[in-house]
């Protein structure tokens, strides 16, 4: 009696701190990315940090303006977007409305393997093969460009968007498909006028992880963008983002710079967060409904 | 519809047959679930079949709209006749068909869109109304199933927010604008509550004036109190069917005897 009492308070405890731990972790993450990035801002306003034109960090003085770091991530990220979302949700539709039996699982487990890549591996792909491809198809001076880097992140968003809203899909109740086909409607009408409305936010979550999947990776973009922090004039320039600026410059950073790092740190982490909770709401309203 | 009206008329003067199958068999794989089915099902008049549960009843509703063809390994023989056209000929228009024979399922299945949408949804299906129309046949669909003046300001809602009884007309009314001939009803009434239930069997009889009505049902005394002609089925066979009330008052067959007094079922 007494024996199981105090087991059961030592499991509870234990699961109690486990839960804890990662919560603690992501408070303390928190709490010093606002200390060190916060000290920063005391050096350099936030308005000419988030506007600034120069990315200068090693020049005297030096000039910490973020914008073309911006512009690189939006456009890296924005053209990936634009290439996984059509692929993905077209992917997705064939993936849990058409195929059937052993191609259906073949395409599932292949998507899956996608994601079992390391991020290194592709950006080495990148790199080396694709960006002699794109040098030779547009003429360009260099392969390493913010459509290079766009690619890539495509392709590694595409099993998030695949996955996410394949399981949307195929939630939408049987009884919807069979009162539409009973109504006269053909599988496309079916999938179009009534499947892909009822999966409409699960859909769009599944598009937002998908974004914050590309936002956030850091190797695929370092190895394959050219890392040049100048303001894009094309998607064919190299660019450098956000991550890549942490991940390329932390091991020389040091004083202002180091601290102008953080700073960044914040700012991606604003983002992901953003796209996060868009992506939570949007699935929770589809499980409220 | 007129011509054929004038048509049947002269050759026969009884009922005009809306439905007729002819030595029906119905196979799952190896199952055999309909045995030699032979009925002739009167335009504008409900039917029903009734039955206790796995006798085919829902199967053969479904041979109508050629429904069962979603189940695969799903075979038919013999013949079914619509307004005198084979249905199962090779090339049939399944769109064509299930566009004139309509279906009311067993839980109300509205499309989780809005009440509006739901209803133009076989007008858009089938390209058959101009934007302009919708409005129109909203107003009207809605009339006939007699919800117009409660969900008139609301026609923006999600149909899913609507109570079952309401849910269940919706799915009456999303049929009618695309002037279906028959209206196949599987259990219509099983999710309602009583009240609900009557009222629905109210709007069956209005419904009758214009269509024809194919309800399948458990429930005895529905079939009794809405039903003109009614089918007794038991494991696959068509045992008798004829006018309701000869059926529940002097039936020929033992078997529907024995089912109608509840000795079974």
């Amino acid at each position: 009696m007494d024996y199981k009492a105090v087991k059961e308070f030592v499991v509870e405890k234990a699961i109690l701190v486990c839960g804890l731990v990662s919560i603690i972790g992501v408070i303390l993450i928190f709490f010093f990315l606002l200390r060190e990035g916060g000290s920063f801002f005391l050096k350099v306003p936030l308005s000419e940090f988030l506007t600034g034109k120069n990315w200068y960090p090693t020049s005297t003085p030096p000039q910490f303006g973020i914008l073309p770091l911006l512009l690189g991530s939006l456009i890296v990220t924005g053209g990936a977007v634009l290439l996984a979302v059509p692929l993905g949700v077209c992917g997705a539709i064939f993936i849990a409305e058409v195929a059937k039996g052993s191609l259906k699982e073949f395409l599932k487990s292949g998507v899956e393997l996608i994601q079992a890549i390391p991020s290194v591996v592709l950006g080495f792909l990148g790199a080396k093969v694709l960006g002699a491809y794109v040098m030779d198809w547009f003429g360009l001076d260099t392969g390493l460009t913010a459509f290079t880097a766009s690619l890539l992140l495509a392709f590694m968003a595409l099993p998030t968007i695949i996955s996410v809203m394949e399981d949307a899909v195929t939630a939408v109740p049987h009884r919807y498909r069979e009162s539409a086909i009973a109504m006269g409607a053909t599988r496309w009408q079916t999938i179009y006028r009534v499947v892909l409305p009822a999966a409409a936010s699960g859909m769009a979550a599944a598009i937002m992880l998908g974004i914050g999947r590309a936002i956030g990776e850091t190797m695929v973009v370092a190895m394959a963008s050219g890392n040049a922090a100048i303001i894009p004039k094309s998607i064919f320039d190299p660019v450098k983002t956000l991550t890549a600026t942490i991940a390329t410059e932390m091991g020389e950073a040091t004083g202002t710079h180091a601290l102008a790092l953080f700073a960044i740190a914040i700012v991606l982490f604003a983002i992901t967060l953003l796209v996060n909770v868009t992506a939570d709401f949007l699935i929770h309203r589809k499980r409220v409904k | 519809m007129d011509k054929y009206l004038m048509d049947t008329a002269a050759l026969e003067p009884v009922a005009q047959i809306k439905i007729k199958t002819t030595n029906l068999d119905l196979f799952y794989g190896d199952f055999q679930a309909l045995i030699n089915v032979n009925m002739e099902i009167a335009a504008n008049k409900i039917t029903a079949l009734i039955g206790p549960s796995g006798c085919g009843k829902s199967t053969l509703l479904r041979v109508f709209n050629r429904m069962n063809d979603l189940i695969e390994e799903c075979q038919v023989t013999g013949t079914v006749l619509i307004d005198d056209q084979d249905i199962y000929l090779p090339g049939t228009d399944l769109i064509d068909l299930r566009k004139k024979v309509g279906m009311v399922f067993q839980r109300p299945n509205p499309f989780p869109l809005s009440i509006y949408e739901n209803i133009v949804f076989g007008l858009k299906v089938h390209g058959l109304a101009r934007k302009s129309e919708l409005d129109y046949h909203v107003e009207q669909s809605l009339k006939e199933v007699m919800l117009w003046d409660k969900l008139k300001d609301k026609l923006h809602r999600n149909a899913l927010s609507l109570t079952l009884e309401q849910q269940q007309r919706l799915c009456i009314a999303r049929l009618l604008p695309v002037k279906p001939d028959i209206i196949l009803m599987d259990e219509p009434c099983s999710s309602l509550d009583p009240v609900s239930t009557q009222r629905v069997e109210e709007l069956m009889k209005v419904l009758k004036e214009e269509y024809t009505i194919v309800i399948v049902t458990h429930n005895m005394a529905q079939a009794a109190r809405v039903s003109e002609e009614a089918g007794f089925m038991l494991l696959g066979q068509l045992v008798e069917f004829g006018r309701t009330s000869q059926i529940f008052t002097t039936p020929k067959d033992k078997r529907t005897e024995d089912y109608i007094t509840g000795r079974y079922g």
